[in-house]
């Protein structure tokens, strides 16, 4: 028999590992957006947002939540390409100013069609039986089906991914594009045709990150913004256009926010005693992963997986 | 030594912003002199903002958490003065000091770090150090956490409180016009050149025998400064501070704020602040879903007039 605490400990990291994947699923499109566009997309968290709307709503809708899954990562990949044929390939040569301002105005417009649409309240969802119940990992140590899935799930695509970067020729591609764009469009390949699918894939991942997201938090406008941040800290962490970097960055900055989120306040009542640790705690734990990012970008300015020469 | 050259923009802007409390006056219209407040207040900050990215071409998306700092100090001042009878609190010189002190030194280990980087990674870690003090915030629970708290006690200044319609504009008009004097002397300073020069060719810079880093580093903490005053009028203008003053897309209004007004130009943050905050005023009657209509324009201004709107009049194409 286990002792609870550690029970509590093992229970932590994996609740850090389904947040880590939450995180790579957001930023393995963005870093590659960044990568290999050189452009600056604000605007991924209200992709998220919108996958997680879509699928509350779908599911809401037609009682059938992985038809909803389906049907929101379609909508939020078809979204993604629109907006890259619309406005997003404007501005590839753009200053990071004006794709900062661009992407902006879209946060807005999303934002608000979001609340237009499905109101300000906020959409939660009914997940089937079979994923809504709990199992015994260890003895004594019991664990929602559905975060358990979403890691399974979420490595599998993490894998499939990789797969598709590694061993595919449109994989190659976009490498090739990561480490010298110009030189793959030198060589006659379709950049533009390349960019909308990567800005259309990585649209899918937010989107699909969205629908998994929907039960454990539930769809709510302004919900994109603060895990857009932490996609930026992911990004900075791991090296700009490594996928390899952002899903190991992601896995540590989820462990290190659930961890620090959980044990903070334990920590500093040790030192500050218990009124002042609880007080600060909560703050402190929410800060821990941008002490974490300044500490290394002090070491390493590029990130840990340097991954382009740009 | 540089010369003096009389030119009618400091008249002109004189002119402008002692007529608006005069029209209010006469017109009985005191919801124009509090809309001109605001803008004055924030324009000051972009004014600051417009020093690093108009001058000094650096993205910074944390300027939001300046003005918040330079909000709390008056907030957290306020609060200790109504509860806990710490009347030295309240005392604006101590405040302002206060305000500047922060501001300053929070300017100072942002840019230090993010310095270390340039382009995409600098806005992102801009971004993410806003986002920390948003949290800091969030979480002071004494200070209202993520409510925020109501401000009873204005910032006093050897028995005057800065309070009332009047004396907040006359206030928020100076503080304006010395930030808008400071950047230009400091565009002009031998300083402000090296700071527009690495701006255009940082390696020329450094063989010129410069450090583009450093100037960087002052350029930031002096406009991180002028933001945290602005905060310090902010607050004692609402009268209440709320984790909202950090949040990052308040930085992004200041951003829209000097590109409207245009890049690099003194007085455009003025006529951006003016514009945006006319467009957020006017547009809630228009529908209730009105960030819509900002969004849009945002998207609009970034596709056809990244110059600012002046450069649609003039139809000066971009040269950077």
């Amino acid at each position: 028999m286990l002792s609870s605490s550690l029970l509590l400990f093992i229970e932590q990291c994996m609740n850090g590992l389904q947040f880590g994947i939450m995180l790579f699923l957001i930023t393995a499109g963005l870093t590659l957006v960044v990568g290999i566009m050189n452009f600056v997309n604000l605007a991924q968290g209200s992709l998220f947002m919108l996958g997680a709307f879509v699928t509350a709503w779908v599911a809401a809708n037609s009682g059938n939540y992985y038809l909803a899954v389906l049907v929101a990562i379609a909508a939020v990949a078809l979204l993604g390409i629109l907006m890259e044929v619309l406005v997003v390939s404007r501005f590839y040569h753009r200053q990071h100013l004006d794709q900062v301002l661009a992407t902006f105005g879209i946060i807005l417009i999303l934002n608000e069609l979001a609340r237009i649409l499905w109101g300000a309240q906020g959409l939660s969802v009914t997940l089937p039986p079979e994923l809504n119940r709990s199992i015994e990992l260890l003895p004594g140590l019991t664990y929602p089906v559905f975060r358990f899935a979403f890691i399974i799930f979420g490595l599998a695509t993490a894998g499939l991914l990789y797969l598709l970067i590694s061993r595919t020729r449109v994989g190659m591609l976009i490498r090739a594009g990561a480490s010298d764009r110009d030189m793959v469009r030198g060589l006659g390949i379709n950049v533009n045709l390349l960019f909308a699918l990567v800005f259309g894939l990585g649209a899918a991942l937010a989107g699909l990150a969205g629908s998994l997201s929907v039960p454990i938090m539930s769809a709510s406008v302004g919900m994109g913004e603060p895990v857009l941040m932490l996609g930026f800290v992911v990004i900075v962490l791991g090296g700009i256009g490594s996928i390899r970097g952002a899903f190991w960055a992601a896995l540590l900055v989820g462990l290190v926010d659930t961890l620090g989120r959980s044990y903070a306040t334990t920590l500093l009542s040790l030192f500050l005693g218990s009124k002042a640790g609880a007080s600060l705690g909560p703050s402190l734990a929410g800060m821990v992963i941008y002490i974490l990012m300044a500490a290394v970008l002090a070491v390493c300015p590029e990130g840990l997986f340097k991954a382009k020469a740009s | 030594m540089t010369r003096f050259k009389p030119s009618l923009v400091p008249l002109g802007l004189l002119l402008l912003l002692s007529a608006i409390p005069l029209g209010a006056y006469i017109f009985d219209a005191v919801f124009a002199l509090t809309l001109a407040t605001r803008i004055l207040i924030l324009a000051t900050a972009a004014v600051g903002l417009n020093l690093v990215l108009g001058y000094g071409g650096m993205l910074s998306l944390c300027h939001s958490a300046f003005v918040g700092i330079g909000a709390y100090v008056v907030g957290i001042g306020a609060y200790h003065a109504t509860n806990d009878g710490l009347d030295w609190m309240s005392n604006g010189f101590i405040q302002i000091v206060a305000v500047l002190v922060f501001s300053t030194l929070t300017a100072a280990i942002i840019g230090v770090i993010s310095l270390r980087t340039r382009g995409i990674y600098f806005l992102m870690i801009t971004m993410a150090f806003g986002q920390t003090l948003y949290l800091a915030a969030v979480g002071a629970d004494l200070y209202g956490g993520d409510d925020g708290m109501t401000i009873y006690q204005p910032s006093v200044f050897a028995g005057f409180a800065l309070q009332g319609r009047y004396v907040l504009y006359i206030v928020a008009a100076i503080v304006f016009s010395l930030s808008v004097f400071i950047v230009d002397r400091l565009a002009r300073s031998r300083f402000g050149l090296v700071l527009q020069a690495a701006k255009m060719n940082e390696p020329r810079v450094r063989a010129l025998g410069y450090d583009p880093v450093r100037v960087r580093l002052v350029a930031f903490v002096i406009s991180g400064a002028m933001a945290g005053l602005a905060g310090f009028l902010l607050a004692n203008y609402t009268e209440f501070v709320s984790p909202a003053e950090f949040n990052w897309v308040r930085s992004g209004d200041l951003v829209i704020m000097v590109v409207l007004g245009g890049l690099g130009l003194n007085l455009g943050p003025l006529f951006g602040a003016a514009f945006l905050l006319v467009v957020e005023d006017l547009a809630p009657g228009i529908t209730t879903h009105w960030p819509i209509i900002v969004g849009l324009l945002v998207l609009l201004v970034a596709l056809f007039a990244p110059r600012g709107l002046g450069s649609l009049l003039t139809g000066e194409a971009r040269n950077d």
